[in-house]
Formats: structure tokens, sequence, C-alpha cells
């Protein structure tokens, strides 16, 4: 059932978005281009955090289904130009998750170290292999000639992210949200309680490859050429971990308030000091292992737990 | 024969490398993806002695090894004992100490592009041909593969002889228990992950003798050593020396079968099958 609570929620949730979905016509071409950043990686970077939060499975393979994407539009544009342009998304997404069961049932019956280490190549190992097909082939890089602008980009990568909050919001109210924060919690209890929780994990991951694929997709158009190099850039696959971690992976909302702070100093940083961004990323990664662990979402949650208790005590 | 005897070369550095990262997986129990930094740090160490001072890069092991010695401890007293500490289960620990060597490893690339640049480093040191069996190698590679040989057989000689091997063994085996026989965990574990890093940054030093480097080249190294770790099983030094090896031999089959720009293919192929068939690795025994 859908509490009152939960439906003012809701209203005020639909107002933000009406807000923010007007980005494009304030005339602020500098903001609009950020805007496309900041509202592609809230759609990854919650999806991973769907996944990740509640397993502790560390994936870092949101470059290699985002790559896929990408040529799943271009590849499209080139041989099929007759099929409507959303189907090719709709394709990338499938294409993404297949991509995830595969890589799932592989290895996540297994520990942890197994999961992360595969995902940690599995950008490169794709790249290498279309690398070598496209040599095979006597093809360097595909065009990607749209007409779509920033704008139209901007408005899919929202309706992708109300798509995956819809998904997370449905998850944790459903069954297996319970299931998962029994596993989270302790994983031999679930076995216990007779939760698959292999099969439970497997099918969870399709849900950041599908969405990662989708977004390479998308944004695919705004590259204009695709070559591996670009598409299968690992950096993504980083920059999708650190920011899922600062915001926190407790709450729904903690992807989004990773992703804001995190993308205007990434950018402030690339533009005054381009060859320092591994050193940052290097330095966030031990911030938030060592003084942040629980993210953002964890420092405010205790903000408002000693708030509450001190309002008691007064 | 000549795939097979370039393959073994190759393995055979590739197993002093991951031979340094299973010690400090299996007995420290920190998965370290900082590894392949710290073997280009070897690399570029090598190379700075060579183009500075034309000193042979057999003979900067000697400096290396002591180098990367000390900044592993201090890496693991400063840095990595917190976590272990603050861990209240192995689990947890994988996750934060996976998180802290990546950030690590981000640094340590950070920090060498800001010493060179984004450039290649390669110097020529020996590069003139030995004949073996009709066939022409590089002297480098050879030299590279004897040593990496000999720093094998004594970590193994070390590890199964020696008193402190055995200690380290049996922390490996049984952390729990080896406390009761008057194993110092804490210190032994710093001292594993210590040796583990300067073999690793040996390795590197004797790559750089025939491969080019590069700063940002360093997590491909990684990425192959944990492969040969996962594959020869974790904590077994006969395992990592067979899956080494065995993985040299099939990237220099695809290289020069397929591609060159195919070499991490090859790898992952391996190391899929590992995962399916051999999870616990070649001679470990089956877990429930």
């Amino acid at each position: 059932m859908i509490s009152s609570g939960e439906i003012r929620n809701f209203l005020i949730y639909g107002v933000l978005l009406a807000l923010v979905a007007t980005l494009p016509f304030w005339g602020q071409d500098y903001w609009l281009t950020i805007g496309v950043t900041i509202a592609s990686f809230a759609a990854m970077v919650t999806s991973w955090s769907i996944f990740s939060g509640p397993t502790h499975y560390i994936s870092l393979s949101t470059a290699a289904f985002f790559g896929v994407g990408s040529y799943t539009t271009a590849l499209g544009i080139e041989y099929f130009p007759e099929l409507p342009y959303w189907t090719l998304l709709v394709i990338a997404g499938g294409l993404g998750a297949v991509m995830a069961l595969l890589v799932g049932l592989t290895t996540l019956r297994l520990s942890g170290v197994y999961f992360v280490i595969f995902t940690l190549g599995l950008a490169e190992l794709i790249r290498q292999v279309v690398t070598w097909l496209q040599n095979w082939s006597g093809q360097k890089g595909l065009y990607v000639l749209t007409d779509l602008g920033d704008r139209e980009i901007y408005w899919q990568f929202l309706g992708l992210c109300v798509l995956v909050y819809i998904v997370g919001w449905l998850i944790q109210r459903s069954k297996v949200g319970l299931a998962l924060r029994v596993i989270g919690d302790d994983e031999e209890v679930a076995k216990h309680a007779g939760i698959h929780s292999a099969r439970l994990k497997v099918l969870l991951f399709m849900i950041p490859g599908a969405v990662a694929a989708v977004a390479g997709a998308i944004l695919a158009p705004r590259y204009i050429y695709i070559e591996p190099m670009l598409a299968f850039t690992p950096l993504l696959s980083f920059q999708v971990v650190i920011m899922a971690l600062l915001g926190g992976t407790g709450r729904l909302w903690g992807g989004l308030i990773g992703v804001i702070p995190f993308v205007l100093v990434w950018e402030a940083i690339a533009i005054s000091l381009p060859n320092q961004t591994t050193l940052l990323l290097g330095v966030a990664f031990l911030v938030i292992v060592y003084f942040i662990p629980k993210g953002f979402v964890g420092i405010l949650l205790d903000l408002r737990r000693r708030l509450m208790s001190g309002g008691r005590e007064g | 024969m000549e795939v097979i005897i370039t393959g073994l070369v190759l393995g055979g550095t590739y197993a002093l490398v991951a031979l340094g990262l299973n010690i400090q997986y299996g007995i420290s129990r920190i998965m370290n993806l900082a590894n392949g930094e710290l073997l280009v740090a070897g690399g570029l160490a090598a190379f700075w002695f060579w183009t500075a001072g034309q000193i042979s890069p057999m003979l900067t092991l000697v400096i290396v090894a002591p180098g990367a010695f000390v900044l592993n401890y201090l890496i693991y007293v400063i840095m990595l004992r917190p976590l272990v500490r603050r861990a209240k289960s192995q689990g947890e620990l994988e996750v934060s100490s996976i998180l802290a060597t990546f950030g690590l490893a981000f640094v340590g690339v950070g920090i060498m592009l800001a010493l060179v640049g984004g450039q290649y480093f390669s110097y020529s040191y020996l590069s003139r041909p030995i004949e073996i069996l009709g066939s022409n190698y590089g002297l480098n590679r050879i030299i590279a593969f004897l040593a990496a040989a000999v720093m094998c057989a004594l970590v193994y000689l070390w590890l199964h002889k020696s008193r402190m091997g055995m200690s380290i063994r049996a922390l490996a085996v049984a952390p729990d228990s080896a406390v009761l026989v008057g194993v110092n965990v804490e210190r032994l574990s710093a001292l594993a992950f210590a040796i583990g890093g300067a073999i690793t940054a040996v390795g590197g030093a004797l790559i750089s003798t025939f491969l080019t480097l590069d700063p940002s080249s360093g997590v491909l190294f990684t990425l192959k050593a944990l492969v040969i770790v996962i594959m020869g099983g974790v904590g077994d030094t006969r395992g990592t020396i067979v899956a080494a090896l065995l993985l040299g031999i099939l990237e220099t089959f695809v290289a020069t079968v397929f591609d060159p720009g195919l070499t991490l293919a090859a790898a992952y192929l391996l190391f899929v099958l590992v995962l399916l068939f051999r999870p616990q690795g070649f001679f470990g025994k089956p877990t429930s």
C-alpha cells in the first residue's frame, strides 16, 4: 500500500523533477553540459548502489557496459538506419543485462574478490576484442550522426534516472528488498532463511549493467565519433564507484548527493590541473575509506540521530 | 618451440611478480590492487639508475628490494593495519582493503605521472641476441628469467625451510590458531606484506629490462598477477609458478598467432575456465 506520506513525497519529487527538467531553458550552456554529466552519473551511480549497497560486491565494470551501449547506438545508426532511435536504447539495455547475467553467473557464486578482479579487467578485455575486430575488418572508428543535442540527451538521462529510482523504490518495498537486507547483514543467515543469495545477486547485477549500457547508448550521439579508447575508458568505472561511496550506498538518494559535489569538484580540477585528476581520484578513494566509510548518507543519518536524541533530552 | 621458450621466459618474470602478490594476499590478507604500480615503480627505479649512471639493473635490485621493503612496511603499518583492526569480518576487511589499495594505486600513478609525465620509459640493456636451440632470443630476457628463477627458488626455500617461513605458512593456513602456537600475527603480517612488495618491485625492475613501461601500465600487470594468483591458488607457491608459466606461454602464443593486442583476453580466457571449473586453484582442495 502507498501511504499518505509517500504520496506527499511523490508530489515533492514530481515538482523538483519538473524544476530540474527546465534546465535547458535557462540559457546557460555550461550548466546544461554539467547537467548532462550529473544526470548521467546519477543514473549509473544509483543503479550501482542498488546492487553493491546490499551485497557489498564492488563492481568495477561500468565502463564495459557503457562502451557496449555506445557501440550499440553507433552500429545501429550505421547499419540499421530504419530502426527508430528509442529501440536502440532498449537493445542496449537488453545487451547490458545479458552481459551482466553472464558475468554474474561466472563470478557471483564465488567470494567478492573474484568478482572485483573479473570486473576490473572486463572493460579492458572488451576493448581489446573490439579493437582487434576493428583492425581485422579494417575499420577505425564509427561516426554517430544524429540531430540530438545536449537538451534531448539531458532529458533522456532524467528519464533514465526516474526509471532507476522507481526500480530501486520498488525493490526496497518488496520481499526482494527484505531478502537483500538480510544478505547484506549476514549472508550465512540469509542462506539458512532459504534465500537464494547467488541467484538474487546475479539478477540484481543486471540492473547496473543495463543502466550503464543505456547510458552509453544515450551519450553516444554527443561524442559524434566513437573509438574503443573513448567508449571503454576505464576512468568511468572508478568515477562511478567513488561517487557511489562518497554519497553512501545505504539509501537510494545517496547516489545523488555523491554525484553532485564530485562532478562539480572534478570539473573544476580537470580545468585547472588536468594532469592531477588521477592523483585526485586516489586521494578521494583514501579519504572515503579512512574518514567517511559510510559516505555522506552515514554522516547525515548520524547527524539526524544526534539531533533527535538531543531534542529528547532538552 | 620458439613460442614455448619465449613464453616460459615471460612467465618466469610473471611468476616472481605474482609470488609477491600472493604473499601479500595469502598471508597478510590484503588484496593489494596497487601491486602493478609497485612493479612499475621498480621498473622506473631501474630505468633511472641506468640512464643516470649506467648502473646495471641487476645491481639496482640491491637498492630496489630494501627500498620497496621499507615502503611496503610503512604502507602496511600506517594505512592497512588500522583497517585490519577496524574490520569486523574478513569480508569487511576485503572491501576496505580493496578500496584503500585502489586509492593507493591511483596515488601511485598520479605521483609517477607528475615525476616522468605520460611518456613511456625504456632503455636498452643487454639487448643483443643469444642463440638457444637454433633460435635467437634477447639476452636481457634470458638474464631476467634466470634472475627471476633464482629469486623464486629463494622464496620457496625460505617459506618451506626456515623457521620464519614456517610461521608465515601457519599464518596463511590458520590465522586464528597460529596465535596459539606463538606466532606474532601483527608483526608477521606486516613483514610478509613488506617482503611481498619487495619481491614485486624486483620483478618490476627485471621486467623493465625488456618491456616498455609507462606510469599507467600498472593496472594490466595487477590484473595478470591477480589472475595468476587465483589460478595457482591463494598462498600456494608452486601453483603460482605453474600458473605464471602457463599464462606466459598462452600470452606469447596469442600474441604471435593472433594479435599482440589480445594478451589480456588470453589471460581472461584462462581465468574464466578456472573460475568455472577450479575456483580453488590448480592444487587446491575443494572447499564446501
